[in-house]
This record gives C-alpha cells, sequence and structure tokens, in this order.
C-alpha cells in the first residue's frame, strides 16, 4: 500500500516504441510491488517494536496491561502510581503499556512467534489453555508459587481459569469477575416490575412488559464474539451440555448446546425483547443504550464502572444474579456465570525473570490486590484481599457470591480460542437472521453449529 | 549505487563514437533507464522478496499454536495445506472458493466504478474553469485521508439505529420501510463496494488527468474543424490516447482492490459477513484467528499465484491487441 505515492505518474509525450517499454517496465514494478504486499500478508511473525528483552539494564520491565477502566488513558492514570510504588520499593522501572482488547491477543501471538515481547502481560483468562500450548508462558510450579507466597493465597475457581487442568498454570489469576443482570430501577418502577427475574420464563414475562413505547428490556452484543461465547456457554451449561467432550474434543452440536444457542438467540428473535439493531453491536453499545434508559437490563461482567462513566449514579441500577431455567443458582445445571477475570502472566523469554517475578508478587499482594480491584469493581482472585469490608457493596456481594458457588470456567482447552471465533461467528450470524426477521429453528441452529464445528482444527 | 558509476564513464566512452549512434551506443542508452532503476528494484526484492520466500516455506509446514514459539521446529508437511485449501468438499475449501468469487465480484465492481468514475471526472476536469483547483482537490481528498480514519467513518455512518445513511435514506427520504443493516448480511457487500470505489477512485482520477494533460490541443482543434462532437472527440481521440495508461491504471487497481485488507478489515472486524467475506480477510481469518499459518500460508501462495497468472495473461494480451491495433 505504501508504495501508492512512489507510483510513477505516467505522461509522456509521443506513443512510440520507447513510451511502449517505459510504460511495460513501470507496469512490471508495478505488479511486482502490488503482489509482493499479497505474500506479506502471510507473514506471521511481525516484530511488535514494544520488545523490551534486549533491554542492557535488567533494572526495567515491559509490562502488557489489558484495558480494564473506561478507557486507556483512565488505565494509564490508574496504573502508573502503583507501578510508581514498585518502583521505590526494588528500583525496578516498570514500562507500562495498555493494549486494547481489539489487539491484545494478536500482540501476544506476534510476540510469541518473534520472541520479542514484554516481560509481564495481561490475559483474558480464557486465553490461559490456548496460551499455555505455545510454551510462550512461564509455567507457575510450585517454586515460582512459592515465590509470590504461595498457591494457597489464591481463590480455587480461579485458578482453575489459568490453564489446562492437571498441568502447571500458565498464569496466575489477578482481577476476577462474574456475570450479573444489572436492571434499571426507573423502567422496573414505571413497568410495574417489583423484583428481577430468577429464571429465564420470569425474564421473558417481566421482559414483555419492559418493552414498549421504544424502550427494550434486554441488550446484547450481537457481534461481539467473545461476549456471545459467555453467554451461551452459561447456557449450554443449564441444558446439561458442554462444549468440548471428556477428551477436548468439540462438541458443538450436541441437544443442549443447540437449545443453548437458540434460547439466547430466540430473546431477539422470538420473545423479542432485544432491540433488532442489537444485532450489530460490538463495541459496548449496549452499556451505552443501557445507561441512556433506552433498554432495562443487561447480562454483563462488572459493568459498574462503566455505568458511572457514562454519567448514571449507582442509586440508578440494581445487580442481581443471572437466571437459570428453575430453582436456585449453584453447580451443574445451575451455573450462571463463567469464571471471568484477568490473569498476569510472564513471558518465558524475559531476561529478568526475578524482577518480573517480584511484579507479580507485587501485583498479587493484598494492598495492591484491594487498591486495583477496587478501583476496577473487580473482585480479588486473593483469599485475603477478598475479605476487605470495601467489597461487601451490594453490586460486588453479587458478584462474589456468584464466583464462590455457582460460576464455572470456560473450557481450558488449547483450542478455546478458535472455538471462540467459531461459535462466536455463529451465534452472530444468527443474531443477524433473527434481526432480519427470519425464524430461528433448531434446525438452521444446528446447521450453524454444525459449520462451526467443521472450521475447528482436526 | 556502484553499477551507476561504472555506467556512467562507459556511456561517456560511445558518446564522440559519432552521428550516427552505433549499436554498442545505442544499447548503453537503452540499458541507461533499467540501470537507473536497478537499486530500488534491488532494495524491493531485498524487502519483499525475503518476506515472500518465507510465507512460501511457511506454507509447507505444520504451523500452529503448538509450534509458533519455535516455527522452525514445526513439522514439514508437504502439501497437506494446499489440499486442505482446495479441497472444494471440505468446508475450508469451500469456503475459500465462496471468498474467492466473492472477491472476483467485488473487484470487477470496484475496479469498473472507480475507472469509469475517474476518467469521467478526468475528462469533465479538463477544460479551464473557475473554482476547477478547488474542485480537484476536494475530488482527492478521499486519497489523502488515512484509511483507518476514513473507513471507520464510514462504519459509523452505517450503523443502523444511529447512522447517517440509514438516518437520510430511512427517516429523511422514507425510502425504506425498515432501517435496513449495512455492517451485517447482504448488504454489506454493496457497503463494501461503495467504500473502496470512494477510496480508490480519486488515484484513477489523479492518473487519468495527468495523462490527460499530454494529448495534444491540435488533434481536438483539427477534429473540431473537421466537425466532430465532444462525444466523437472522446471516443476518437482521449480514449485511444489513454490505452496505454488504462492498460497500467486497470492492472495497478485490480491488484490493490483484490487484495485489499484494511477496508473490511475496519468495516467488519475479525469476522466478516459470509456476503463481504473478501479473500485477504478470509486468509487472516484462517491464520491469525484459527492459529493455523501453515494454512493460511498456503492459501497466500494460492493468491500470489493467481494474480501472478492474472497479470501475465492480461498484459499478454492487451499488449498483443494494441500491437495489433497498431499494425
Amino acid at each position: 500500500m505504501k508504495l501508492r505515492h512512489g507510483f510513477p505518474t505516467i505522461g509522456l509525450p509521443e506513443r512510440d516504441d520507447s513510451v511502449m517499454r517505459t510504460l511495460r517496465a513501470a507496469a512490471a514494478i508495478a505488479t511486482l510491488t502490488a503482489l509482493a504486499t499479497t505474500a506479506i500478508g502471510c507473514g506471521g511473525g511481525t516484530p511488535t517494536g514494544a520488545g523490551a528483552n534486549g533491554d542492557a539494564a535488567p533494572k526495567t520491565l515491559t509490562y502488557w496491561a489489558s484495558n480494564q477502566g473506561p478507557s486507556i488513558e483512565a488505565d494509564k492514570e490508574i496504573l502508573t502510581p502503583e507501578l510508581k510504588k514498585f518502583e521505590q520499593q526494588t528500583g525496578i522501572k516498570v514500562e507500562l503499556e495498555v493494549v486494547p482488547w481489539s489487539d491484545l491477543l494478536n500482540r501476544i501471538l506476534a510476540a510469541t512467534t518473534s520472541g520479542q515481547g514484554p516481560d509481564v502481560l495481561n490475559i483474558g483468562n480464557t486465553w490461559s489453555a490456548s496460551l499455555q500450548a505455545t510454551g510462550a508462558l512461564l509455567p507457575w510450579d510450585e517454586k515460582a508459587f512459592a515465590q509470590i507466597g504461595g498457591k494457597d493465597r489464591f481463590v480455587d475457581s480461579a485458578l482453575a481459569s489459568a490453564g489446562a487442568p492437571g498441568k502447571d498454570p500458565a498464569a496466575v489469576p489477578l482481577y476476577s469477575m462474574a456475570y450479573a443482570l444489572y436492571y434499571n430501577k426507573k423502567a422496573y418502577r414505571e413497568a410495574g416490575v417489583d423484583k428481577p427475574p430468577a429464571t429465564w420464563d420470569e425474564l421473558v414475562e417481566v421482559g414483555k412488559k419492559l418493552t414498549r413505547d421504544g424502550k427494550w428490556a434486554l441488550g446484547v452484543e450481537g457481534s461481539n464474539l467473545s461476549n456471545n461465547i459467555h453467554q451461551v456457554f452459561v447456557l449450554a451449561k443449564q441444558h446439561g451440555a458442554d462444549f468440548f467432550d471428556a477428551s477436548g474434543n468439540p462438541a458443538f452440536t450436541s441437544d443442549g448446546a443447540v437449545a443453548a444457542v437458540k434460547q439466547y438467540v430466540d430473546f431477539m428473535a422470538q420473545d423479542k425483547i432485544v432491540a433488532p439493531g442489537n444485532a450489530e453491536y460490538a463495541q459496548n453499545q449496549s452499556l451505552q443504550d443501557f445507561a441512556k434508559g433506552k433498554t432495562a437490563m443487561v447480562l454483563w461482567q462488572t459493568a459498574a464502572a462503566t455505568f458511572k462513566a457514562h454519567g448514571m449514579s449507582p442509586d440508578d441500577w440494581g445487580v442481581a444474579p443471572v437466571p437459570v431455567q428453575s430453582g436456585m443458582p449453584g453447580q451443574g445445571r445451575q451455573v450462571n456465570s463463567m469464571v471471568a477475570g484477568i490473569n498476569m502472566a510472564i513471558f518465558k523469554n524475559t531476561d529478568n525473570l526475578d524482577g518480573a517475578l517480584k511484579f507479580v508478587k507485587f501485583m498479587t499482594g493484598d494492598e495492591e490486590q484491594k487498591i486495583l480491584n477496587q478501583t476496577y469493581g473487580s473482585i480479588p482472585p486473593v483469599k485475603t484481599a477478598q475479605q476487605d469490608p470495601a467489597f461487601n457493596t451490594p453490586d460486588l456481594t453479587v458478584l462474589r457470591d456468584t464466583l464462590a458457588t455457582s460460576a464455572a470456567p470456560l473450557p481450558q482447552v488449547p483450542a478455546e480460542s478458535q472455538f471462540e471465533t467459531a461459535v462466536g461467528t455463529a451465534v452472530k450470524e444468527l443474531f443477524a437472521d433473527a434481526a432480519a426477521g427470519r425464524p430461528i429453528t433448531a434446525e438452521l441452529v444446528k446447521e450453524r453449529l454444525t459449520k462451526a464445528q467443521q472450521q475447528m482444527p482436526q | 549505487m556502484t553499477l551507476l558509476t561504472e555506467a556512467t564513464p562507459g556511456r561517456r566512452a560511445t558518446r564522440p563514437g559519432g552521428r550516427s549512434l552505433p549499436p554498442r551506443g545505442r544499447l548503453g542508452r537503452a540499458a541507461l533507464p533499467y540501470l537507473l532503476l536497478l537499486p530500488a528494484v534491488l532494495l524491493e526484492l531485498l524487502v519483499h522478496l525475503v518476506p515472500m520466500v518465507m510465507g512460501i516455506l511457511m506454507s509447507f509446514k505444520e504451523l500452529t499454536q503448538f509450534y509458533i514459539r519455535d516455527w522452525a521446529s514445526a513439522p514439514w508437511t508437504g502439501l497437506d495445506n494446499y489440499r486442505l485449501a482446495v479441497d472444494f468438499n471440505a468446508p475450508v475449501g469451500r469456503d475459500l472458493l465462496h471468498s474467492f468469487w466473492v472477491t472476483c465480484v467485488f473487484s470487477v465492481l470496484a475496479v469498473g466504478l472507480c475507472w469509469l468514475i475517474g476518467v469521467t471526472a478526468a475528462i469533465f476536469m479538463q477544460e479551464g474553469f473557475r473554482g476547477r483547483g478547488l474542485l480537484r482537490a476536494l475530488f482527492l481528498t478521499p486519497y489523502a485521508l488515512p484509511v483507518y480514519a476514513a473507513v471507520i467513518t464510514w462504519a459509523f455512518m452505517f450503523q443502523r439505529d444511529n447512522g447517517l445513511v440509514n438516518h437520510v435514506l430511512h427517516d429523511q427520504l422514507g425510502l425504506t420501510a425498515e432501517r435496513p443493516f449495512w455492517l451485517l448480511g447482504g448488504n454489506s457487500f454493496a457497503a463494501l463496494v461503495i467504500v473502496a470505489v470512494w477510496k480508490t477512485w480519486p488515484f484513477a482520477f489523479l492518473v487519468v488527468m495527468a495523462a490527460l494533460q499530454n494529448i495534444p490541443r491540435e488533434l481536438y482543434e483539427a477534429a473540431a474543424i473537421d466537425g466532430a462532437g465532444v462525444w466523437q472527440q472522446i471516443r476518437k481521440i482521449t480514449m485511444p490516447s489513454l490505452r496505454p495508461i488504462n492498460q497500467v491504471l486497470v492492472l495497478v487497481l485490480f491488484l490493490w482492490t483484490f487484495n485489499d485488507f484494511n477496508n473490511p478489515y475496519v468495516l467488519f472486524g475479525k469476522s466478516a459477513p459470509e456476503a463481504a467475506d473478501l479473500i485477504s480477510i478470509h486468509i487472516y481469518q484462517s491464520s491469525f484467528v484459527t492459529w493455523n499459518f501453515g494454512a493460511g500460508s498456503a492459501m497466500s501462495v494460492l493468491l500470489l499465484a493467481f494474480l501472478l497468472l492474472v497479470t501475465t495473461v492480461y498484459l499478454l494480451v492487451t499488449s498483443r491487441g494494441r500491437r495489433a491495433a497498431r499494425a
């Protein structure tokens, strides 16, 4: 693409042989370069430029933080004073880069391929097993854990989302989150709804009351693949299904999985409590709609900070556990959230392993856990920090109880990332169908899930 | 650089050779442009060839997430990646073929429209009139804007509920009964073509405008005296004079459009709707998203081979056509 500017402006006096020849040469060069850009597209290892592995002084660390706050800038403001504190304690300077979610996985993949990456990084906990399989992250064996105060410091469910079962975790938990049902209290009052729904049937019933006068009951992010996955994963659990069988092979087309996906898309297609426009949402527009009062409910993880950033006051919304099919949230078919969260990993190629371990110890220490989780509205995965009264607010109590009793980790298999893309896209396409008014039948759902399964690595 | 300095004295030496340039002198003169181009071509090859060779090597490996950290250790798989890509009965091959056809239709439409609009605008701009410079600058703006900024603006305009396009079509003109989706489903193809044409036609305009400056005015004057109308002048003078430029222009537009990654990526993100699943995005998905870089590379190599073939055939056919026309 960059060569466009260098393209010769062809303006030649006469059309004789030399013109033809020149033109042909120009054509040949333009062609060559245009073709070359084709092949470059497939070059996997783009060096990221942020690599700090060549640092001469091991007194620095590069840290890729994920975007946890309302914006990248906000994250920098939140994290910089903490990193300064670490520098004062240890003399190690941490160079911070906050990487947006849309880039993070690609950046990690590029760093893995090229070996040029950060020393310490945040990963979405659902990627743990996929990244573990690449071998790019330091495995946390007993010895490594001993350096940060031991494995026992962390909550079990959070540790279970840090790598494949039976292997040393690829990361340690940093922030924990869970899904909850957020509802607009004013909308509830106006529609005469006195309490949040506990089952999906109640949610649809309440939803029909709330959907009127151009307002809608429930917001979804139809084009956000990860969010689609989080929702249908929970619904599949409730239908007694898993997207991977015991030996780690994809099982997308089971009756339970089909029923789960259908139930989720039917909130728009059949129950009509979701605005059709939600099908193209992928940038948290559903949270904006909620803050503006256009929708009355969203199923989301730790949304409080975002609502505040959109100008809501904490009294405006209520938090309830995500509904179940019947009964109360619990384990097995009563699961009502994934174990959401952020893990912290050490890049195996680091030239400052000692410093990296110190930094992880600092970030998972009680004090930082309290400060950071409180700021981000998440729950500390560290047992001692979790006891702090700061995490006893009504919002966080719901999230903490969910994590403790009724959350399950997404499948910790190497193909998890591919699963998110394949099934997430299937759900996105089904929402597009529903928005266009096409009926969502079980056959159609099964067809899309079959296609998704065929895309998985064999 | 060394080649250049060597070439210069050689050329000078032939100069005094006399008025009726001896064969060697003519050769030297013909070679000079190529010699001048040589450093650039060598650098190009160095910058572009290395990644190309890497890509081709990768296409013969099983380069999945288990091997990307040390991809020299990935096992060789022979032609397996290619077999996977061209097995049109299996899902991967079928999707690639679908994506290929979508890209073909997209390219033909986009290049055709870019060329048509570019040539039309250039011809209209040929006559001097007040405000011509301003209009020219305005026409070139889309080409000057950074791709990301321009396309993300389109993405906002195409939003279903809050976008400008639906606001005009639905709210103001009432042309549609429902607000259509532009970034999902079938309309996404139209959205893609619109953005691509909007972005690229100024290039066609620019090149044709430059070429038009070189058509001698006397030709038009003579034609006007002979009673040729505007339409006849365009058909008999402008178009034939533009032929060599068009040959290159269409080819370059085609290659850029066929390979276009930025437009669909910014418009649709990681998973493009089926109707707008361009091949470059498809290959990106097959490698970065599924973490199978071997298969992605194989598809890239196939794409490269296809474009090479198209380019060769195109150049042969158009050049022969022109030679025949001149004979």
